[in-house]
Formats: C-alpha cells, sequence, structure tokens
C-alpha cells in the first residue's frame, strides 16, 4: 500500500505512456486484418494480404509517394530559408525585430483550419491553379516558423567563443562558418529537417484545402474513410511509424553511448 | 604576414593611448603600455575593470575606439582576428567539441594552408602531456587537460604573443596550483610573450615577472610582483593586492630621510624613499605581516625608533601557518595582523590590551587624498569568484 | 511579446556593422518573404472574401463587396458549432492538462537514465498517421467494444454509446494533441531543482502543500505553453468531429470546410475563419496577459 502510494505518479504515468499507444496498436493489428465488409474496423481474421501487397490498392501507393515528394520538396526549402531567418535572429542587428517574431510565432498559434483557408482565399481570387505547387508553397509557409525555433534554439546554445576562437586561429569568416559553426549547429537544422518532414507529411488540414485534384496520403485516407480504408494504408502507416521510430532511437542510443564514453573516460 | 613574424625574433608589444567605450563607460581608459619581448605579464584586476577588453583587442576581437596595438614596428589595430599573429587561450577553454583533440591542435596550422601537419602536432601534444589522448573528443578530457589542449592549441602557431584569459579559473585549488607551475615551465621552453589575465592577485604573483594592476580601465600600478606588494602606489594596489592597514595622517616635519606624521594623535615614521604623498595629508601603509603584538604590559619591549600603535584585541583567528589579530585601535580603526607561529603556547587573547609595532622601513606613504577603502570591495568580489569556481 | 533587446550597447565600430546587418536582411528577406506572401496576405484575402457578394445568376462566383451582413449570418447560423469548438477544446485542454501533468512529472524526477527513451515515447505517437490515428478510436469506442461494453454495465454512459457522440470527440481531441501538453509541461517541470521540494518538505509543508505552494507555481509556464499548444488546434479542428461525432457534434471547423470546399460559400466560410482566428487570438492573449508568462515568446 505504501510503495503504491509512494509510485503513484510513476503507475499514473506509465499508464499515461500506455494510453498514447493504444490507437497505433489498433492501427498495427489492422493490417494483419482481412476485413469482412469494406470496414476494416474490427477483428476479422489474420492475413498477410496487406503486407504482401503494398500497393495493390489502387491510388494508395501513388499518394504514398506524392506526399514523400511534397514532403521532400517542401521540407528541403523550408530549412533552407528557415535556417537563413535563424541565423539572422540570432547574429544580425536588424530594425523590424518584433515584427519579425510575431510573424514567425503567428503560423504556430494559428489553427490549421484558419491558415488553410486563408490560403485558399489567396489562390482563389488570384485564379492560381490548386495542385502540387499549392500544397508544397502551404507546407513551406507552415514549416518555416517550426525550422526557424529549432535551429535558432541550437544557435542560442552555441558559445560564441567557438567561432571567436577559429577567428583567433586563422580561420577567415568564410572559414569560420564552414569548419565550426555550420557543423555545430547541423545537428540542430537536421533536427528541424525531419520534424518539418514529417509535419508536411503527415498534414491534411491545409493541404485538404488547397490541393485540388491532388491526392497525398492523408488526403487518400480521408477519402477513404467514407468508404472503408484498405488495410493497405494501415500497413504504410506502420511502416513509416517503425521506420520514424526507429531513426529517433538509433540517434538516441548513438548520444547515449557518446555520454557513456565520456563518463567512463 | 603572420608566416613572416613567425620567423623572426619575438617583439614586444605596445599598446598606446588604447581606449575603449561602450556608450558613455570606457571599459578601458587611455591605456598605455609596453609589454617586454618574452616576458609573462600578468593584467590583474577585478572583475569590469576592463582587462579582458584590454585582452581582446590585443587578439582582434573587439575594435579599439580609439589608439593603436602594435608588435615590434608593426601596427596590428586594424587587423582582423585571423590576420594577427597572436593567440588565445579561452576561458574555459572553448575547444572544438566536434573535433578530435589532434584536429583541434592542428586547426591554426590548417586554415593557414600548411599542408604537413602531423608531426608538428605530435611535437606540440608531447610539450604539453597529451600525446596519447590525441583522438579523443574535448568532452572525454578533464579540465586540466582540456587547458593543456587549448594551451597547445595557441601555441603551436608560434604566435608572437600568447593570451591567456582566466586560464585557470575552471580548475580546481590543486589542479589550479600544478597548472600555474606548468604553464611557468611551457612559457620558459618555448620564449613567447604570455599575457595573463586573471582576479587571482596569488596567480599573478606566482607567475609573472611582471604584473599591471587595473581598475576601472586604468594601470594603477605595473612592476616586478614584490615591488608591487612591498611598495603599493595607491590605496587601491595596497588593499587589492594583499591587505593593508592604512592610516589617515598629517605630515608633521621631516628629518633627513624620515617623515613624521600624526595620526589620531600618535607620531609614526614613514621613509621619505617609501611615500607618494605630494601634500600634508599622507596615508601611513604597513602590511599585516610586518607588524608584531606585544602585550601592553611589555611596552618597553618594543625596538626604538618603531611606529607603534596601543589597543585592544577583537578578534583571534588561527589558521595554522599563522594567527590572524584585529585590534581595534584607541580611535576605533581596526588593523589586522598576521603573526607566525613561531611560538607554542601564549597568544593574545579577545579584550587583552596590546601594542602593536613595526619598522618604519616597512611602512609606506599613500596620497592623502587617496580612499583608504579603494578596492577592498575589489579585493572581496575576486576573492569570491575564484571561491565560486 | 518578443523581448526587446537591449539597444543600450550601442555598434562601437560603424562600417563593420553596418555590412552585418545588410547580410542580416538578406537572410531574412527569402523566408520572411515567404511568410508575408503566404500567411499574412491570406489574411487580408481571407477579410476581403468575407465581404464580398454573390454573382447574381452564377453560383460560386463571387465579387467585391462590403456585405458586413456575411457575419450576421454565418454567425446566427453557425453559433452552436462556435460554442461547441470552445467548449469541446476547453474540456479536451482541461483533461489533457490532467493526464499529462502526471506523465510530465513522471519523467522530469522518477525516470532516471529512462528520460530520453520516455521522451521519444511521447512523441512516438505522432509519427503514425493523424487520421489514422483519431481513425482507430473508431474501433476502441466502437459500440460493442470492451470499454463501451464495461461503461455500460455501470450505467454512466447518457446515450448508451460513446461513438458518434460529443464523449468520443473531446475523447478524440483530448489524445490527438496530448504531446503538445506533455512536452511543455516537462520542460517546465525539467528546471526544477528538485531540492526545492526537499526544502520545502524540510520546511513541514506536506506533499500536498509541497506540491500546491512549490511545483506547481514554478510550473506555472509549462502549464501556459502546454494549454495555449492544446487547445489552439483543438479548436480549430474537425477530423475528430467528422469522424468520431454525429452530425449534431459538429465544430466550426467543419463549417468552414464545408462552406468553402463542398458550398462553395466562400463569403460565410471567411467569414467563419476570420471570426475563429480572431476569436482564438483575443482569448490567448486574454490569457497570457492573466497568467503573467509574457516572456513566453
Amino acid at each position: 500500500m505504501r510503495w503504491l502510494r509512494r509510485n503513484a505518479v510513476s503507475i499514473v504515468g506509465i499508464l499515461v505512456l500506455v494510453y498514447l499507444f493504444i490507437p497505433i496498436s489498433v492501427v498495427t493489428a489492422l493490417s494483419f486484418n482481412k476485413p469482412a465488409g469494406k470496414f476494416n474496423i474490427s477483428w476479422n481474421s489474420f492475413s498477410l494480404d496487406a503486407w504482401t501487397n503494398l500497393c495493390g490498392v489502387p491510388g494508395v501507393c501513388s499518394s504514398f509517394v506524392t506526399s514523400l515528394e511534397i514532403g521532400l520538396v517542401s521540407t528541403l526549402i523550408a530549412t533552407l530559408l528557415g535556417t537563413m531567418i535563424a541565423f539572422a535572429l540570432v547574429r544580425y542587428r536588424f530594425r523590424g525585430r518584433s515584427t519579425t517574431n510575431l510573424l514567425i510565432f503567428l503560423p504556430m498559434a494559428t489553427p490549421e483550419v484558419v491558415m488553410g483557408s486563408s490560403l485558399l482565399a489567396l489562390f482563389l481570387n488570384m485564379r492560381f491553379p490548386l495542385g502540387p505547387l499549392t500544397v508544397a508553397i502551404a507546407h513551406i509557409m507552415f514549416i518555416i516558423s517550426f525550422v526557424v525555433v529549432t535551429v535558432k534554439a541550437r544557435l542560442q546554445g552555441l558559445d560564441p567563443r567557438l567561432e571567436e576562437a577559429a577567428r583567433d586561429l586563422y580561420a577567415s569568416p568564410r572559414a569560420t562558418f564552414r569548419y565550426v559553426t555550420f557543423p555545430l549547429v547541423l545537428p540542430g537544422i537536421i533536427g528541424a529537417a525531419l520534424l518539418g518532414f514529417s509535419l508536411s507529411f503527415d498534414d491534411f488540414i491545409i493541404s485538404y484545402f488547397n490541393a485540388g485534384t491532388l491526392v497525398t496520403f492523408p488526403i487518400y485516407i480521408w477519402g477513404a474513410a467514407q468508404r472503408g480504408i484498405p488495410p493497405q494504408v494501415n500497413a504504410l502507416a506502420t511502416l513509416v511509424f517503425v521506420t520514424a521510430l526507429v531513426i529517433v532511437l538509433a540517434s538516441q542510443i548513438v548520444q547515449y553511448r557518446k555520454r557513456k564514453a565520456m563518463e567512463s573516460s | 604576414m603572420a608566416e613572416q613574424s613567425r620567423t623572426n625574433q619575438v617583439e614586444d608589444l605596445h599598446l598606446v593611448n588604447l581606449t575603449k567605450r561602450f556608450g558613455d563607460m570606457a571599459a578601458v581608459d587611455d591605456l598605455t603600455i609596453t609589454i617586454p619581448a618574452g616576458s609573462f605579464f600578468a593584467l590583474l584586476g577585478a572583475s569590469g575593470c576592463g582587462k579582458t577588453t584590454t585582452l581582446r583587442m590585443v587578439a582582434g576581437l573587439e575594435d579599439p575606439t580609439s589608439g593603436s596595438i602594435r608588435i615590434g614596428d608593426k601596427d596590428v589595430t586594424r587587423l582582423r582576428a585571423f590576420q594577427r599573429p597572436v593567440n588565445t587561450v579561452f576561458q574555459s577553454y572553448a575547444l572544438f567539441p566536434h573535433l578530435d583533440i589532434f584536429e583541434n591542435v592542428a586547426f591554426g596550422l590548417r586554415r593557414r594552408g600548411v599542408k604537413d601537419v602531423k608531426a608538428t602536432v605530435e611535437q606540440m601534444l608531447d610539450l604539453v602531456e597529451l600525446g596519447s589522448l590525441a583522438r579523443r573528443k574535448p568532452t572525454q578530457l578533464s579540465g586540466g587537460q582540456q587547458q593543456r589542449v587549448a594551451v597547445a592549441r595557441a601555441l603551436i602557431n608560434k604566435p608572437d604573443v600568447l593570451l591567456l584569459d582566466e586560464p585557470l579559473g575552471a580548475l580546481d585549488l590543486k589542479l589550479r596550483r600544478q597548472m600555474q607551475i606548468e604553464l611557468k615551465r611551457i612559457q620558459t621552453e618555448v620564449g613567447t610573450t604570455f599575457v595573463h589575465v586573471t582576479h587571482d592577485q596569488e596567480e599573478a604573483m606566482t607567475m609573472a615577472d611582471t604584473i599591471a594592476v587595473m581598475n576601472a580601465g586604468r594601470i594603477e600600478q605595473m612592476g616586478h610582483p614584490a615591488e608591487i606588494y612591498e611598495l603599493p602606489k595607491t590605496a587601491f594596489v595596497a588593499n587589492f593586492l594583499g591587505q593593508s592597514n592604512l592610516i589617515e595622517g598629517r605630515v608633521a616635519g621631516a628629518s633627513d630621510d624620515l617623515i613624521d606624521v600624526t595620526a589620531y594623535g600618535v607620531a609614526f615614521r614613514v621613509p621619505k624613499s617609501r611615500s607618494s604623498a605630494t601634500g600634508t595629508a599622507i596615508i601611513v601603509g604597513v602590511r599585516p605581516e610586518k607588524m608584531t603584538v606585544l602585550d601592553a604590559l611589555d611596552a618597553t619591549k618594543v625596538p626604538d625608533g618603531h611606529n607603534a600603535i596601543f589597543g585592544r584585541v577583537t578578534d583571534v583567528s588561527y589558521t595554522g601557518v599563522s594567527t590572524q589579530y584585529l585590534v581595534r585601535a584607541a580611535w576605533g580603526q581596526e588593523l589586522i595582523v598576521f603573526e607566525q607561529n613561531m611560538i607554542v603556547g601564549d597568544r593574545c587573547e579577545v579584550g587583552d590590551d596590546v601594542i602593536v609595532h613595526w619598522a618604519p622601513s616597512h611602512t609606506f606613504g599613500l596620497d592623502g587624498d587617496e580612499n583608504i577603502n579603494a578596492g577592498v570591495d575589489a579585493a572581496v568580489l575576486a576573492l569570491d569568484a575564484t571561491a565560486g569556481q | 511579446m518578443a523581448p526587446v533587446l537591449p539597444s543600450t550597447v550601442v555598434a562601437p565600430a560603424p562600417t563593420a556593422g553596418q555590412r552585418r546587418s545588410r547580410t542580416g536582411y538578406v537572410l531574412l528577406f527569402p523566408g520572411m518573404t515567404w511568410l508575408a506572401v503566404f500567411f499574412a496576405i491570406p489574411f487580408v484575402t481571407l477579410f476581403l472574401t468575407s465581404l464580398q457578394t454573390p454573382v447574381p445568376g452564377k453560383s460560386g462566383r463571387y465579387r467585391f463587396g462590403l456585405e458586413f451582413g456575411n457575419y450576421a449570418t454565418a454567425l446566427a447560423e453557425y453559433w452552436p458549432a462556435f460554442l461547441r469548438s470552445f467548449i469541446y477544446a476547453g474540456i479536451a485542454t482541461a483533461l489533457a492538462l490532467l493526464i499529462s501533468y502526471p506523465l510530465a512529472y513522471f519523467i522530469a524526477f522518477r525516470s532516471g537514465r529512462w528520460r530520453g527513451l520516455m521522451l521519444v515515447l511521447v512523441i512516438a505517437p505522432s509519427f503514425a498517421s493523424f487520421l489514422l490515428r483519431t481513425y482507430a478510436w473508431k474501433t476502441i469506442l466502437a459500440d460493442e467494444s470492451p470499454i463501451t461494453t464495461f461503461l455500460n454495465s455501470l450505467h454512466v454512459l447518457p446515450d448508451g454509446r460513446i461513438l458518434n457522440t460529443s464523449i468520443a470527440v473531446i475523447a478524440g481531441l483530448t489524445y490527438n494533441f496530448l504531446p503538445f501538453m506533455v512536452l511543455p509541461l516537462y520542460a517546465a517541470l525539467e528546471k526544477i531543482d528538485p531540492r526545492l521540494i526537499e526544502a520545502a518538505n524540510d520546511l513541514y509543508a506536506s506533499p500536498a502543500t509541497s506540491f500546491r505552494k512549490v511545483t506547481w507555481p514554478l510550473s506555472m509556464p509549462g502549464v501556459v505553453a502546454g494549454t495555449l499548444l492544446t487547445f489552439i488546434p483543438a479548436a480549430g479542428d474537425y477530423i475528430n468531429a467528422e469522424l468520431l461525432g454525429s452530425t449534431k457534434d459538429r465544430m466550426v471547423g467543419n463549417a468552414i470546410q464545408t462552406n468553402f470546399i463542398e458550398f462553395r460559400d466562400y463569403p460565410t466560410a471567411s467569414a467563419l475563419s476570420f471570426v475563429l482566428m480572431a476569436a482564438i487570438l483575443v482569448l490567448v492573449f486574454t490569457y497570457i496577459r492573466r497568467a503573467g508568462t509574457e516572456e513566453l515568446f
């Protein structure tokens, strides 16, 4: 009883973690299901069909590839633009700093439905055709802020004396950036890019408003929800989930090893 | 440019009318000094006195508001940091965390386009006794090892001047002592001019052959450590570098080589050669360890011609090597006295009436316009800073 | 909102300073232009669209107008959806705070060397599709599911079911934005020196009192950030209402989406969107004022 009381927080904490994973286990489980009807909602019988025939249902894989492409392009551009802004914010003096900060903060405090609809209003009024271009434009817009915040944090955490040391050791401004600043900020930039990609890849609301007839993976799922989601979708989502988890866990393990090595010496 | 001076003989460093202003505040105020080639020079002062700003200007990391910096005959004032034959050992080292020890040390050579760095780097790592750790990352090293990497990384470039910014601040007391000796050894070996910035007076006195005490952007006094300690020229130096008893008085007369001073009705004698007083107001100064405490009843044992003050003991602290007394003089001022523990047994106790005396040759005179408390707070702050690390 | 930088330190060397600032503008220009053109300007077009009038005889075509009446008609029809959005989001935020606090506390103070892994596990669910996770609740909360059967045996469900009721929508909202609550809470809790809590205990505070007087106030920045990061997306969300609720549970997001994409009633949709944004901004800024954590951003 006393043990229970002392560890109540830990028990509740772990239960909440378990709760976080309930829907994912359902998603994964249903990828091995052979649905009874067209809706893959309740368990019927075990099957590997979805896994052996990932692209078996028309539209699934093409929408998946579309999302990958848009995610890559948007992430690339947004990471570049956002990193530049982060450097400007941390390293340079300029006028209009508070307006700049506001314009970076607001997209993160705006509901997606508002961003999606206002951008659609712009495109409609300009008679701009909807498609991959408008979706990428929208994604870049909302990823930039996240990149700025992530890279800025990394840059602010950088000891200014490291760059001074480089200058002191005969590194020109260009060489200082190349050999010291950039390698040290790179993990932050990579983290920002991964975050940006996952945001883009999973975005539904903003994409749906600005996609026109383009079908991204989430848009495919949305459409399929009305007529039954094929288990292939569950299989692909599980694949994405596992891949992301492996990447993050691997980087955690590498960090852990580094720390261990540090402590042991 | 940098390459040429490296082959030359080491040259003097001249700071001429060097000034740095931040807004209205002058961090460094019209500083003119010459630091002789090959010397171990310490800039000593409390935080905010302008010593680090001076160092950064020499390094090229800060632009002077006015004045110039010369190495030998060459004006380097307008050269950027990476163009100067000057290298720095940074406070808390600033080792590149993404590079291993070898690459950290090789950094300067590589930037200057030196092709084959291996032999030079290894030789340098041997000098600081880190040859076996070349492939470790900085975070895997202890504080003392990191410190030596920082020195090696700077020295490998054979700079005309090596700047050290509080280089031992992050180390614990024992390691600091060890590194003091180590740095001195390295300096003797390479013969480069070392300019060392510190708030730790003991560190400055142990290592440097010349100390400049800095306060509010100016140099208060400069000279050999013993010279500054024995004969401070200002109240700030007297209080900041070690401790002093300073008594305000007036010149009453003079004999051949002594000044007669009256303070609070007591007569003192100060050698003319040891006084920097200009007017009739004068401050009589003496270092605590130069004084002797006697029971008031033994007043007859005070040697002839010594300066002496009657008082009452208000505090006694035994520190092992010495005993520290606080003695309240008749006029209320508390004097501090250090007495070596030469005798076993009888010591004065709190409440004892005593007489404190010292030889006139240990007395110094300061200008009467000085504030007798100048530098006391700064010294306490500097001590705190040392203790905090 | 952005902390004003101390401007007391004057640039000493004018030439070097100016050149550097020009680089600053060059770095800012492309990204900020992007945000201005595709984030800020759309608000202007959104506002203009909300005032447009229909072109007679052509459905789905509108022209410039100053039809402020669009707002009245939109709100007259959709005020229940608005109300629901804010109530659902409010309840979901409160529940998320309740659930997240023990988890964040556990990670910050009790997880030891597993801390990194725990944080990964908090973010991990976001790697699986948002839509599919929401859809999965359909299975979990279905009428014959263990949880519904169990709750029905206790007779606590007013409609005898969860799916297609407001309970399901709120449950979905609570679940979906949980990481946005846990992470800021964790960040705030992690900064608290555990010795402060020990000191409180040492000074005769019971665990409950030391939580109320020390831990909770010090975690306030995390609570404020977490509630905002949960409430804002929850108030604008329509996926949970669409997938888990019935037509009676539609939120303002549903209204904006259907009006924009299905009915092509752009002025009404724009008016709703504009009002939603304004309401959220007002709410956020009053909240931040009240909570006294303006330095948050």
